[in-house]
């Protein structure tokens, strides 16, 4: 049986590889895939916690998550096609309005 | 005798996996190898899920995680056509210098607190059948009793996104433009007159959708 504290550890060193790429890519849609991979190793210390606990509160939590991320997805990616349509950039160092 | 330890094996293969794939993610500039890396993140946590006999969550998330979301992405990509911009990404370079330390940082605090976590036995799944843990069948039972308001709740949220998206996604109608653009030309004279580096700025792409 593998150990808590490992899947522990591959999810915060996922998490960390996030943060630090949301601060290194300078492009929206990249910034948006290091927000999903932050989330995703969150759903990894739900799914741990929930075997060790014998409870299946946290697998439910993680559809939730999963969830939320789609309709993030699909608004956040409505919202970039519309600014990528009257800017022609997706850089976060150009399109810093929201509006025309 | 000696038994070879198949599952630490098999998660250190799957999370060695899952790091290449992570760093990918962050250093490619190319977006649709950055999708490409999440894609094997996702696919590797996967197979974490099914160590941990979660089977419902790996099957959820291969088919909506890696198959719905990242398909619109990879989609919304190539439908941007991001490639050409590429030279103009490298602005900000402190943010080179400081994304490492913070990533050495957060890591060091991590490790240092879950250090401090016990490692409790996983307790054994129940035999007797009646809730087989990580089923699809005790996971609906408990969605649909006790977490029946969260998960109602999910699908009005997941409406209104539907909703949302497109209504910003909608290409306006040329007539529709044509009105918003000249309606900002006439305005651009009184604004101008208040701040005129503004209307500068307004004019060129409100001719622009006129035309």
């Amino acid at each position: 049986m593998v150990p808590l504290s490992w899947y522990l550890a591959l999810s915060a060193v996922l998490f960390t590889i996030g943060v630090a790429g949301f601060l290194l890519q300078r492009n929206i849609i990249s910034l948006f895939m290091c927000i999903e991979l932050m989330l995703n190793s969150v759903n990894l210390t739900f799914v741990a916690f929930s075997r060790f606990l014998n409870q299946n509160t946290g697998q439910l939590f993680v559809f939730i998550v999963m969830a939320i991320a789609a309709a993030e997805a699909a608004v956040g990616l409505a919202i970039m096609i519309s600014v990528f349509r009257n800017r022609e950039t997706l850089s976060i160092d150009e399109d810093n309005l929201l509006r025309l | 005798m000696f038994e070879l330890p198949v599952q630490q094996l098999v998660f250190l293969f799957l999370a060695s996996i899952a790091i290449f794939a992570a760093f990918n993610v962050i250093l490619q500039r190319n977006p649709i190898y950055t999708a490409l890396g999440l894609i094997g993140v996702m696919c590797s946590l996967a197979g974490t899920y099914l160590l941990l006999s979660a089977q419902f969550v790996a099957a959820m998330q291969v088919i909506v995680y890696a198959g719905a979301i990242m398909v619109l992405f990879v989609f919304v990509i190539m439908l941007l056509n991001v490639r050409r911009e590429e030279s103009r990404l490298d602005k900000g370079k402190y943010l080179k210098i400081v994304a490492p330390l913070l990533f050495v940082a957060l890591l060091a605090e991590v490790f240092y607190v879950a250090k401090a976590v016990p490692n409790p036995p996983a307790s054994a799944i129940a035999a007797d059948g009646v809730h087989p843990y990580g089923t699809i069948e005790s996971i609906g039972e408990a969605m649909f009793s006790t977490y029946l308001f969260p998960f109602e709740a999910t699908s009005v949220l997941i409406l209104m996104a539907m909703v949302g998206a497109l209504f910003l996604a909608k290409k306006r109608t040329t007539q529709e433009a044509e009105t918003l653009g000249q309606m900002i030309l006439e305005m651009t004279p009184r604004i101008s007159a208040a701040d005129s580096s503004t209307a500068e700025k307004i004019e060129e792409p409100a001719r622009k959708i006129a035309a």
